[in-house]
């Protein structure tokens, strides 16, 4: 089984990256420099303006570390993959995949099946735990609706009717997101997803989650041979990972829905983490970064054991070995890809 | 798992010295310094006798020392630090 290993977070504005002696060279403005062994590092995110050194690009390409950039305010800027990994037979049976309707519709649907599945049982899980501070009713309504419609999402063989589906199922989930907030109420409400700018403290998390998300997804995907770009239920689009939003979406709700609720209920984040701009943008502040940053970590180091596989791993290694799971589907070894079904 | 790299280099002639940038040379690649001399490394078993039989090609068996020490994967609880220079844990959040 792979290793997990460490992610490095760049988050002052005015670092630099560079490469020496195979170790990133940190070097901030005040003229500290801290240097990291290359070896223990799984991937590099770095929010500053000044980026990186073309040799440390080339190094972490070469050693297939995933370095993405992103503006200091979090929006996503590049990512370097370097060149293309694995078995050019197994990327060719992708584009057969996704060039069918069909093909693509039934590889889809188990996405959107895990997403549903997902989305219940986070929202079952508020009931289970917080019953008498949730209002069950209007949870169990959601529940059971996502639980009708992922029974329908089986059968569905055209993709059209199958976003439509997500569509609906999406719209009822988060129709009901504002009851799993359960403290700091006054602070955190969440009406309606608001994207490119968030424009709630809620929203502004979940954005950013899913964006580190949507890294991780397309660094697992690549590292097992996939093409990253070429989706089955998001179609092809200049510069959109289209697979990786595929695969992350039964991973949302357990990746970063569930966390960014962990993190007001328990008050580990506050309103003043964040900062408004003048166009009503709500944005995570360096400190709030810090704090998401920090427990996001912790969080993939902890243990689960994999409802498919049985076997114990790390969470932030589920992305990775769902990727495994997807090759191994498109090869043909697996009738239908197993999503991650999280209970 | 986590291991310790120390190593002695006899450096009274050249040569020595050659040999002493090389050895660090080489440790830099795959840990962290703590003291002069000294290198906390986490690495795996392939990756742990790849950097010995690197950094045993660069010594002189006659005239250096080289001591690695295995402080396993619970090491949070073996080492202690007293003044300058703390390090950082390699398996904690990186965040600059």
């Amino acid at each position: 089984m792979k290793h997990l290993l460490n992610t490095l977070f760049i988050l002052s504005e005015n670092t630099y990256l560079s490469l020496k002696d195979e170790n990133v060279g940190i070097h901030a403005e005040d003229g500290t420099q801290n240097f990291l062994p290359l070896l223990g590092l799984e991937s590099i995110f770095c929010f500053s303006y000044k980026g990186a050194s073309p040799a440390l690009i080339g190094a972490c390409a070469e050693r297939g570390i995933g370095l993405t950039f992103l503006t200091p305010n979090g929006r996503f800027l590049a990512r370097v993959s370097g060149r293309s990994q694995g078995n050019v037979f197994l990327r060719k049976a992708q584009y057969r995949i996704s060039d069918s309707e069909t093909e693509s519709c039934l590889a889809a649907r188990c996405f959107i099946f895990g997403k549903l599945y997902n989305h219940r049982w986070c929202l079952e899980r508020t009931v289970r735990d917080h019953g008498m501070r949730a209002d069950v009713q209007t949870l169990k309504n959601a529940a059971r609706f996502l639980a009708e419609t992922s029974q329908i999402v089986l059968k569905t063989t055209e993709l059209d009717t199958l976003r439509g589906l997500e569509g609906q199922a999406a719209n009822a989930y988060f129709g009901v997101f504002d009851h799993l907030i359960l403290n700091q109420k006054d602070d955190f409400r969440f009406t309606v997803r608001s994207r490119r700018p968030p424009l709630d403290r809620v929203n502004a998390m979940l954005s950013f989650g899913y964006r580190l998300l949507a890294s991780d997804c397309a660094a697992a995907l690549e590292s097992v041979g996939l093409d990253s770009y070429v989706g089955f239920m998001h179609r092809d689009r200049p510069g959109r990972e289209s697979l990786a939003l595929d695969l992350m979406e039964e991973l949302r709700s357990v990746f970063v829905d569930r966390f960014v609720l962990t993190l007001i209920n328990l008050r580990r984040i506050t309103a003043k983490d964040f900062d408004v701009s003048e166009n009503g943008a709500v944005l995570l502040n360096d400190r709030g970064r810090k704090i998401f940053l920090k427990s996001w970590q912790e969080r993939k180091r902890e243990e689960i054991k994999h409802p498919y596989l049985q076997e114990k791993m790390q969470y932030g290694l589920v992305p990775y070995v769902q990727a495994l799971l997807l090759a191994r589907y498109v090869r043909g070894d697996l009738d239908a890809y197993p999503a991650f079904l999280w209970k | 798992m986590l291991v310790l790299v120390t190593y002695d280099v006899n450096t009274t002639d050249d040569a020595g010295k050659k040999r002493l940038r090389r050895v660090a040379k080489e440790c830099v690649k795959h840990g962290q310094r703590v003291q002069c001399s000294v290198f906390e490394c986490l690495l795996d078993a392939s990756q742990c006798k790849t950097l010995q039989a690197a950094l045993c090609r660069i010594i002189d068996l006659s005239k250096d020392s080289l001591r690695f020490y295995y402080i396993g994967n619970h090491y949070h609880t073996k080492i202690e630090h007293f003044g300058v220079k703390a390090g950082y844990d390699p398996e904690g959040t990186l965040i600059f």
